[in-house]
């Protein structure tokens, strides 16, 4: 015991002395989070918009100051021709431009209707059809506004509703899926490298020769990461709560059991790989290309996996993450009890003893 | 009873393509300093890993203080020190932190064997707070040494301790082993050093995997069968080509400024051989008989 927990503190030394891995540690998670929640995102926001006012009365005064209170919408310096907002297309200052025709009010007021001509750029197709939608509902606003007594006799109003996520915050769908990233590379990658260094640098040859028994080796290496994953983990859900203002909505308790479940399974695929490979290079090579790109693409956090050719689909049912994203959403996002996720808990659960004991088994006790 | 006992050991690599052990057999005594001398690639630290539990031999068995290797390998880890050919210390770590990790490794601590490494770990404490990765090459040999030493093992297997040390530090280093070798403790050292090789109770000549000859170095020495000269002149490189050429020259070969050889059957004496070099043109042209050293004895081993 006390062998073990002298290792254990020698672990600890390595992490703390290595300014790569400390970076890789606790700088990831943070520039991730932080990527993913304010860079990375697939919202339209802040879309510059040249206006052509040609009439300029009180009600394109109205309109467009509606539009400039949008958020959606950067309203940039007034266009003064055709000409001028080709241009300003061409050098993609613009995405969107708006023309109000002269004698735009009266011809509201006297015909009993107007035109407003909307160009979007539409070389981005998603970004054209939500800018176009978004001014199609500030102008039906508009325009209810102007007669409010009017109603037309049968009206349908759909009432709309978003579930699990009523403001449409884009950082809930990421966050479990970063927190499984970051699993991914914290206990996988850095636990194989942390066991192949050893043989690398051939302190492994007098650990072979030492009293010492392997398994507590594989132990003495796991430990540590699972800790830092902890303390990751435990910076992401911080990081979460107070920049990104999620709202953890399951039981916190339940979160965590989850996470060290799966920190447990990443741990296991990280001593595998450390058993079958010789150098650094090879550990850092296979837990990144074989664990990480499979974690990013095939998780259903980035690319929605319904939409993926069924060989894909069939193939992400081998990977962990995906079941861990799953049942962290839940608990996350949707605030799910276990009784909702024993299934994909079982499934991990499963995967890491399989792991963990074929990592054990292929331990060599000699060189 | 003999402290190591290796029988018959065979160890290939590459599915029998490369012989690194071939039917090597030798025993070590109790309290003694054995020597495997011979070159890089000779099977040196195959024969190491083999004894050390590491390696699993193809066929062959070698027992360590009586604990046979393949089947009491947790007996020997307990009982063996090893000290492997490639610095093998946690670069990272002080040299206080290397030592006290392997001790509690080894189950014991530094307090508790403390008399064993003292006069080796005196040397490095000044720098007992530095990382072992930025010690000089003989200081970490010590902390090594050391850290092999710290469970007080009956055996101890150091892999070429002193390659890539200065001459200083090599002599320190084996000034220690002699006084290890006092306490009771078996020693087998390889080194790819002749010179290193007087300073063995016993040495085995190794090369390509087999042994070509054990005994003490004095016996080695005086079984060098022949006189040996050695010859100087201004051209070095044209006096090694006509001793090669001279049919009563037996064996030949550059050391130093010397070139070396023995002479043949034949009824001609160095006198002889000397009058024609001197003939064939060669200036300052001195012979002397000279007294073997390993490493003569290994070459003239090594192409019988």
């Amino acid at each position: 015991m006390k062998q073990l927990f002298a290792f254990i503190r020698k672990e600890f030394y390595h992490v703390f002395r290595d300014r790569r891995t400390l970076l890789i540690l606790f700088g990831m998670p943070v520039a991730q989070i932080l990527l993913f929640g304010f860079a990375l995102s697939s919202e339209v926001k802040n879309i510059g918009v040249a206006i052509l006012d040609n009439a300029h009365d009180v009600q394109t005064e109205q309109i467009i100051s509606k539009i400039q209170s949008s958020s959606y919408f950067q309203i940039k310096k007034p266009a003064l021709n055709y000409k001028e907002i080709e241009n300003r297309f061409k050098e993609g200052e613009i995405k969107c431009a708006i023309l109000f025709p002269a004698n735009f009010g009266s011809d509201l007021y006297k015909t009993g209707g107007a035109q407003i001509q909307i160009i979007a750029d539409a070389s981005d197709p998603n970004t054209a059809t939500t800018v176009t939608n978004y001014l199609n509902t500030i102008i039906n606003n508009y325009q209810q506004e102007l007669n409010p007594t009017a109603r037309l006799s049968y009206q349908i109003i759909p009432e709309m509703r978003m579930l699990y996520n009523e403001d449409l915050n884009g950082s809930l769908n990421f966050i479990p899926g970063v927190i499984a990233l970051i699993f991914m590379i914290v206990s996988t990658a850095l636990t194989s490298v942390a066991v192949v260094r050893e043989k690398e640098l051939g302190t492994m040859e007098i650990l072979l020769v030492s009293p010492f028994k392997p398994i507590m080796v594989l132990i003495a290496k796991a430990v540590p990461y699972l800790v830092l994953s902890l303390i990751d983990f435990i910076i992401i859900l911080l990081l979460a709560v107070f920049f990104l203002n999620i709202e953890i909505q399951g039981s916190l308790v339940l979160i965590f059991a989850e996470s060290i479940l799966f920190i447990i399974t990443c741990l296991s695929l990280g001593l595998l790989i450390s058993n079958v490979t010789a150098s650094q290079q090879t550990a850092m090579l296979i837990s990144m290309m074989g664990m990480m790109l499979p974690t990013m693409l095939l998780t259903g956090f980035m690319f929605p996996l319904e939409n993926m050719p069924k060989a894909f689909q069939w193939f992400s049912y081998i990977v962990p993450s995906k079941y861990y994203y799953t049942i962290i959403k839940g608990i996350m996002l949707k605030g799910l009890g276990f009784s909702y996720v024993w299934k994909e808990t079982l499934i991990l659960a499963g995967m890491a003893s399989g792991l963990l004991f074929v990592a054990l088994k292929n331990f060599k006790i000699r060189l | 009873m003999s402290s190591v006992s290796v029988k018959n050991i065979i160890k290939t690599y590459n599915k029998g393509e490369v012989k690194a052990v071939n039917d090597t057999s030798f025993e070590v005594a109790k309290g003694e300093l054995f020597g495997l001398i011979g070159p890089d690639g000779a099977g040196k630290t195959s024969i190491f890993r083999i004894l050390t539990t590491l390696l699993l031999a193809d066929s062959g068995t070698a027992t360590v203080e009586g604990f046979d290797v393949v089947k009491d390998y947790k007996e020997i880890q307990n009982i063996v020190g090893y000290m492997p050919g490639r610095f093998s210390l946690y670069q990272d770590l002080t040299v206080e932190e290397n030592l006290s990790f392997f001790a509690t490794v080894f189950g014991t601590t530094i307090e508790d064997n403390y008399e064993l490494i003292k006069d080796i770990y005196e040397q490095i404490k000044p720098f007992s707070s530095r990382r072992a990765g930025k010690l000089s090459g003989g200081m970490k040999q010590k902390l090594a040494l050391c850290c092999a030493l710290i469970h007080k093992p009956k055996v101890l297997f150091l892999d070429e301790p002193t390659t890539g040390v200065d001459v200083v530090s090599r002599k320190e280093f084996w000034d220690m082993l002699g006084k290890l070798k006092k306490q009771g403790i078996t020693i087998v050292v390889s080194t790819p050093y002749m010179d290193e090789a007087t300073l063995c109770d016993r040495i085995a000549l190794i090369q390509n995997g087999s042994i070509m000859s054990i005994d003490t170095p004095g016996n080695i020495i005086n079984n060098f069968p022949k006189a040996l000269f050695a010859a100087k002149a201004d051209n070095i490189y044209k006096l090694l080509q006509d001793l090669r050429a001279e049919a009563e020259v037996e064996s030949c070969y550059a050391s130093g400024e010397y070139t070396r050889f023995t002479m043949g059957h034949g009824q001609l004496t160095t006198d002889n051989v000397k009058s024609r070099l001197i003939e064939s043109g060669h200036k300052n042209l001195v012979i002397k008989k000279i007294i073997p050293g390993i490493e003569d004895c290994f070459i003239r081993l090594m192409n019988s």
